[in-house]
C-alpha cells in the first residue's frame, strides 16, 4: 500500500491529539504508511495570509520541499493546513517566478521545491487510496445503528480543488456507511463553524456553532463526525458556552472520523484518544461495547 | 505623467494572485450575501462591499468590519456566478487595512493576526496561550469566565500545550524568513 509524508499540523500536537492517535492507529491497520515530516513548521493557518501572502506561501513550501525530498505526497489531517498546502503547491507549480523567489528563501534551510508532489487531505486517503470496499472488508465491528452527522465544514471542499462536487458531496456519508454506521441527513453539513472567529468574533462564532449543533440534533444524530481540528474544538469544547449563551442544554459528542473508523476496526478506544472529550462519547462507546459483548 | 490608481484599482491589483475574475465583473446579484454564514454580523454585506469598492468609497470600506468577520469558508467564492474569488478579496482587504493601519477600532482580528505571525516567525510553530491576551482582555467578565472554564477543562484533559513548541532548525528557518521579509535578524 502507498506511503505518504504526514504533516500533522500544530493542532494535532495537543488540542487534537486524539485525531493524531486515531490517524496513526487506523492507517496502520488499513495498511497505509504515514511517515511524519521531520521538523515541520506551522502552515500559517488562516491568519498568516492576513498579513503577508508571500511569507505564508514560503512557510508551506518548506514543508512541501521536505516531503518532496522523500519523494512522498503530502497528507494533512487539518482542513486549513490542507487548503494552504494544496494552493501553495498549485501556485508553485504554475508560477515560475514565485517558485524561484521562494526557492531562494528555502536555500537557507538547504531545501528546494520542484513541484513534483501532490497534496491530499487525510480523508482522501481513506476514500480514494484505501477505498470503501477495503474499509468494509476490514471492519470487524460495524457500528450498526449509530446515527452519525457527517460534518464536512469548509476547506476540505472549498475553494474548489480538483473536480469534486462542492455543493452535494457524498464521500463522508459513504465512509460512514462503510463502517456500518448510519449517516444522517444533515442539511448544515457544509456550513462554516466559524473557524478562528471563535476567538476574534466570539458572538458570531457561537451563533454559528449553535446553528450546526441544533441542526444535527434536529436530525437525531447521536454523534457529529469531523475531519478538522478547528471544527472539532468549536463544536465540542464550545458547547458549554453555546448552552450558556442560548439557554440550551445541548450535549452531543463530536469525534474525528478516524476515531469512528478505529472503533469499527476494534482498536481499543484509549488508543484512539477517546477519553479526552469535554462532551463524553458514552453513547458512541456503547455501540462499540454492545457489539463486543455479543 | 504618473496617474495615481483609484482605490478600486488598488484593491483589484491585490487580487492577481487569487486567479479570480476582477471585481469589476460583479453583477451585484447578492449570491455572496445570501450565502455568507456571518452576514448578520457584518455592517455591509459582501455584495455591498464590492459595490463600495467599485465606486471608490474608500473611507466606508476601511471603516467596515465586514472582512474581519469573514471566516474564510469560501462559500461565496464557489458560488459567485461572475467567478470572483470573494473570500480572497476579504484577505486582500485585511492586508490592505493593516498596511494602511486604518482598521476599525475595537476589532480583535488585526492584533490577533499580527501576534500569530510573530509567534510563528519566532518559533516555527503556533502556540495558543500566547494568543489569549489578544482577545481575552476585550471580553466582558461573563465571557472571560466562560473562556477560562473552557480552557481549564481542556487543560485537565491534556489538550492545551504547557510549553511553547519550536522547530529544530530554527536558525535556518529565521534566515529563510529573512530572505522574504528583509527585516534584519528576526528575534
Amino acid at each position: 500500500m502507498k506511503k505518504y509524508a504526514y504533516f500533522p499540523g500544530c493542532s494535532l500536537e495537543k488540542m487534537a491529539q486524539s485525531y493524531h492517535l486515531s490517524t496513526i492507529e487506523t492507517t496502520r491497520k488499513l495498511g497505509v504508511e504515514l511517515e511524519e515530516l521531520e521538523d515541520w513548521n506551522c502552515c500559517g493557518a488562516t491568519t498568516y495570509f492576513h498579513v503577508d501572502q508571500l511569507l505564508a506561501h514560503t512557510l508551506v513550501a518548506r514543508n512541501l520541499a521536505m516531503a518532496e525530498r522523500k519523494s512522498l505526497d503530502l497528507v494533512a489531517p487539518c482542513s486549513a493546513c490542507y487548503k494552504n498546502a494544496f494552493f501553495t503547491n498549485t501556485y508553485l507549480k504554475n508560477d515560475q517566478d514565485l517558485a524561484e523567489h521562494i526557492n531562494f528563501a528555502l536555500e537557507e534551510d538547504n531545501l528546494h521545491y520542484s513541484g513534483n508532489i501532490e497534496v491530499l487531505h487525510l480523508i482522501e486517503v481513506y476514500v480514494k487510496e484505501v477505498g470503501y470496499e477495503e474499509i468494509r472488508h476490514n471492519v470487524t465491528h460495524p457500528l450498526e445503528g449509530l446515527r452519525v452527522a457527517p460534518y464536512y465544514g469548509c476547506q476540505i471542499l472549498r475553494p474548489r480543488k480538483n473536480h469534486e462536487d462542492v455543493e452535494q458531496p457524498r464521500f463522508f456519508e459513504e465512509l460512514i456507511s462503510a463502517i456500518g454506521a448510519e449517516p444522517v441527513n444533515f442539511p448544515e453539513r457544509l456550513r462554516c463553524c466559524g473557524g478562528s472567529l471563535i476567538l476574534t468574533s466570539r458572538e458570531a462564532a457561537l451563533s454559528m456553532v449553535h446553528l450546526l449543533l441544533k441542526s444535527a440534533l434536529d436530525h437525531e444524530a447521536e454523534v457529529i463526525a469531523t475531519a478538522c481540528p478547528l471544527c472539532q474544538v468549536n463544536l465540542e469544547c464550545y458547547q458549554q458556552q453555546v448552552n450558556q449563551e442560548f439557554g440550551t442544554s445541548i450535549s452531543i459528542p463530536v469525534l474525528y472520523f478516524t476515531q469512528l473508523i478505529g472503533l469499527a476496526l476494534e482498536i481499543p478506544p484509549k488508543r484512539l484518544g477517546l477519553g479526552t472529550e469535554l462532551v463524553p462519547a458514552t453513547k458512541v462507546l456503547s455501540y462499540a461495547r454492545r457489539e463486543t459483548n455479543e | 505623467m504618473v496617474k495615481k490608481p483609484t482605490f478600486s484599482q488598488e484593491i483589484a491589483n491585490m487580487l492577481y494572485a487569487s486567479h479570480g475574475n476582477p471585481l469589476s465583473s460583479c453583477i451585484q446579484c447578492g449570491t455572496c450575501a445570501g450565502t455568507c454564514p456571518v452576514v448578520h454580523y457584518m455592517d455591509h454585506t459582501p455584495r455591498k462591499l464590492i459595490g463600495l469598492i467599485n465606486s471608490d468609497y474608500k473611507d466606508e470600506v476601511l471603516a467596515s468590519n465586514t472582512y474581519w468577520f469573514c471566516a474564510s469558508c469560501y462559500h461565496c467564492t464557489v458560488r459567485c456566478p461572475s467567478g470572483i474569488d470573494i473570500a480572497e478579496m476579504m484577505y486582500a482587504l485585511k492586508r490592505y487595512s493593516m498596511w494602511k493601519n486604518r482598521y476599525r477600532e475595537g476589532l480583535i482580528g488585526p492584533v490577533f493576526s499580527e501576534t500569530f505571525v510573530k509567534t510563528i516567525v519566532k518559533s516555527g510553530r503556533s502556540y495558543e496561550p500566547v494568543l489569549a491576551p489578544t482577545y481575552l482582555f476585550s471580553f466582558g467578565i461573563r465571557e472571560f469566565v466562560q473562556e477560562a472554564v473552557t480552557a481549564t477543562n481542556m487543560m485537565i484533559k491534556g489538550r492545551l500545550p504547557v510549553l511553547p513548541p519550536r522547530i529544530k532548525r530554527l536558525e535556518n528557518f529565521k534566515q529563510m524568513v529573512g530572505r522574504i521579509i528583509p527585516i534584519g535578524e528576526v528575534r
